[in-house]
């Protein structure tokens, strides 16, 4: 006999549940399919290879350097962006003339989408006559093709990533601050706390929550966004620029080989699960919610 | 009878006459996916042409969608033929054929060809463009917005070097020579202008890499799409000729050149020669700020380019009735006066002897002389290079082409392992 409640609340949860079934429990069941399948070509139907894919992965160059490139990538965009975010909220909180103007400039790059923004950056970087050419030409460090140069291209690409996403991260950091209760830091101050300890006592701990927060999100994203990849390098040089999403997308939609594509998405995705495991398990336990 | 129902009357009568109607005017509808490479409102051009085919031909509708880039396009296509509603006609790449015709998804057009017109139309395509469309006996695909590579180069720039600029470099040597002169430091050794630039990024290293290999005397990949030859001597040769440029001589700036940066570097002065398409031609005629000149690539010792661009190609899903119409809506974008008039609005190089023929394009050739050059270059031109998982093997080609000239491999080491790699792709199409 099913209970009154249930008849309810089956009807109300179906619609959010069949969303979620097919756009993301249906996609990644699929997804593992595949991935233990070879790529159907023309006169060539999908053969079971078990975990054929994942041992050509072993031994696949690009995707070796994909996923360094995408490690290097994520250390340094995830704290930069979210260090910065703090510092311009901490900015942009206090009280100094232009506040909004300064406040608009900073959000700016979250409003521009990423292919545009890229664009942009093209031509900030484009050797001798580009913004950022001139300027080093300034002090004589001129002539440089900073994203022509294995050594230098993805650090070309971590600067576009942390200027578009601390701007982002800062609106949740300003909201946040303004949550504070004056009354804590005016009591604070009356203990004879300096700024630097009401920063580190009271503010960034009551702060933890949104920490949190942006830390998931500055994680997708470190793993999500690869539109300016495309845009500005493709990957190049010589695979200096490759990071995991785009690899995936030009082994799918560039070479259409979709068996393998699936099995780096599972490796993808299984990184991105266990990041998200020691996220909720460590940190979660350390946070103060009020 | 109220007003209002003496309307309904009339209005179920009106509906029921067009429900009789409706079978004796039977359409047969054909979608078009085509892609746009280069600036203009040329979605606007496309229309026009099939609402002309429209006018002559009443019982065919035509659905002509924009669909992104070539690779967008290829995306599209390929995906909406999996799911079961491909296009009739689309514009893809002309080296997208072996992976068309591997995934079995177009059908050869020379099944239409009937009468002595059609063959007629069938001839009057350049035969090195129609190359690119043969495979297997058949014709998969008509030539319809094709480039070709050229060098633009800055005249102002050759007279200050004392050079003349009516003789652009017709030798790999010459081209060195031409450069070095072209070549200007400041006082402090910073070069404030290059003598070439050949971009290597990875949208174009290595279609412009064809041109060098085939002026080298080499090719790159077999015509049957099935094999390499990138550890040849040639293709070594051709590459290490290209990374000379900025090592050795210091003509070329270092590192990968941006394919989409190429005009603006022209057009700002940074590169007093530079190697892109012909379908740039537009852009840097409206732009540049000084008098340029289009030049045929030099040889080592031959002369030779390289050939780009989109074929239109019939999918193979379709009905019967829509492959006829299809056929016939071909063979109207591919006539001599449109395709003449496709080339004048783009920079296309029309692929038709007799489009050259026409009043129109003649008169464009008298006014922009620089147009011509493609022309007179297609005699010496080559494919571009086209294989089985065509995507895959370039990609392998431009890493070893930016490896070598980033100066992480010698050409030597990076040509060799790409050339390994290559064939451990292309190995499974061989059976």
């Amino acid at each position: 006999m099913i209970s009154r409640n249930a008849r309810i609340a089956w009807p109300l949860l179906a619609p959010a549940a069949v969303l979620l079934v097919v756009f993301t429990f249906y996609p990644t069941v699929a997804t593992l399919i595949d991935a233990l399948h070879s790529t159907p070509r023309g006169r060539r139907p999908a053969e079971w290879v078990g975990g054929g894919h994942f041992a050509t992965m072993a031994n696949d160059p690009i995707f070796r350097q994909a996923f360094v490139n995408n490690l290097i990538y994520a250390a340094v965009i995830i704290p930069a962006s979210m260090g910065l975010a703090l510092a311009m909220a901490l900015l942009v909180n206090a009280r100094i003339g232009g506040r909004a103007l300064v406040r608009l400039a900073f959000f700016t790059p979250t409003i521009l989408p990423m292919i545009a923004v890229a664009n942009i950056w093209m031509f900030f970087y484009a050797p001798d006559y580009g913004l950022i050419d001139q300027v080093l030409g300034l002090v004589g460090l001129g002539g440089n093709n900073l994203l022509g140069m294995p050594g230098t291209a993805l650090w070309a690409l971590i600067v576009i990533t942390v200027w578009k996403l601390a701007g982002f991260f800062m609106i949740f950091y300003l909201a946040a601050l303004q949550q504070i209760p004056p009354a804590l830091l005016e009591a604070a101050t009356l203990e004879g706390a300096g700024p630097a300890q009401r920063l580190r006592r009271v503010i960034l701990p009551l702060l933890m929550p949104t920490t949190l927060f942006i830390l998931i999100n500055a994680v997708i994203e470190a793993f999500r966004l690869v539109d300016h990849v495309i845009a500005l390098t493709r990957g190049g040089p010589n695979n200096s620029t490759q990071l995991l999403l785009h690899y995936i997308y030009q082994v799918a939609f560039s070479y259409w080989d979709t068996g393998y594509a699936a099995a780096l998405s599972v490796v993808l995705l299984g990184v991105l699960a266990l990041i998200a495991l020691i996220q909720f398990g460590v940190l979660d336990k350390r946070i103060h919610y009020r | 009878m109220t007003p209002i129902s003496l309307t309904r009357t009339l209005l179920g009568s009106a509906a029921i006459s067009l429900a009789v109607l409706s079978p004796a005017l039977a359409q047969t509808e054909i979608t078009f996916f085509y892609p746009v490479q280069v600036g203009g409102p040329l979605t606007e051009v496309v229309d026009g042409y099939v609402a002309e085919f429209e006018a002559q031909n009443p019982d065919i509708t035509v659905e002509a969608i924009y669909s992104g880039s070539y690779t967008d396009t290829t995306t599209r296509a390929l995906t909406a033929a999996r799911s079961g509603t491909p296009p009739t006609v689309a514009v893809m790449l002309a080296t997208d054929i072996f992976t068309l015709i591997d995934a079995g998804v177009i059908a050869p057009l020379d099944e239409h060809i009937t009468t002595p017109e059609d063959q007629a139309w069938l001839d009057g395509f350049m035969p090195a463009y129609l190359a690119s469309a043969r495979l297997d006996g058949h014709v998969w695909g008509a030539p319809f917005q094709r480039s070709t590579a050229v060098m633009y180069y800055n005249k102002e720039a050759y007279a200050a070097a004392g050079l003349d600029p009516e003789t652009p470099p017709a030798t790999w040597d010459e081209m060195v020579a031409h450069g070095r002169a072209l070549t200007l430091r400041d006082a402090s050794g910073t070069v404030t202008q290059w003598g070439l630039g050949i971009p290597g990024s990875s949208n174009a290293a290595h279609w412009l890499f064809g041109a060098l290999v085939a002026q080298n005397g080499g090719q790159l990949s077999s015509e049957d799409g099935l094999h390499t030859f990138f550890d040849s001597p040639e293709v070594i040769g051709a590459l290490e000729y290209w990374v000379s440029l900025g090592a050795e001589h210091g003509i070329h700036p270092p590192g990968v050149l941006e394919w989409g940066t190429t005009p603006s570097d022209f057009m700002e002065g940074r590169l007093a020669m530079a190697w892109t398409t012909t379908g740039n031609l537009g852009n840097i005629r409206a732009n540049a700020p000084f008098d340029f000149g289009v030049a045929a690539y030099p040889g080592n010792p031959d002369p030779a380019s390289v050939l780009g661009g989109g074929n239109l190609y019939l999918f193979a899903d379709a009905s019967d009735e829509e492959k006829a119409a299809a056929f016939r809506f071909i063979k109207h974008m591919t006539s001599d006066d449109l395709l003449a008039d496709w080339g004048i609005q783009t920079g296309y190089v029309a692929p038709r002897d007799g489009s050259w023929d026409t009043q129109a394009l003649q008169d464009y050739v008298a006014e922009v002389p620089q147009a011509d050059v493609a022309r007179r270059q297609i005699a010496v031109s080559v494919p571009e290079i086209s294989t089985y998982e065509g995507q895959r093997v370039n990609e392998v080609l431009n890493a070893a082409i930016q490896a070598a000239l980033t100066g992480q491999q010698s050409p030597a080491d990076a040509l060799t392992a790409a050339q390994a790699e290559a064939e451990r792709i292309l190995a499974v199409y061989r059976d």
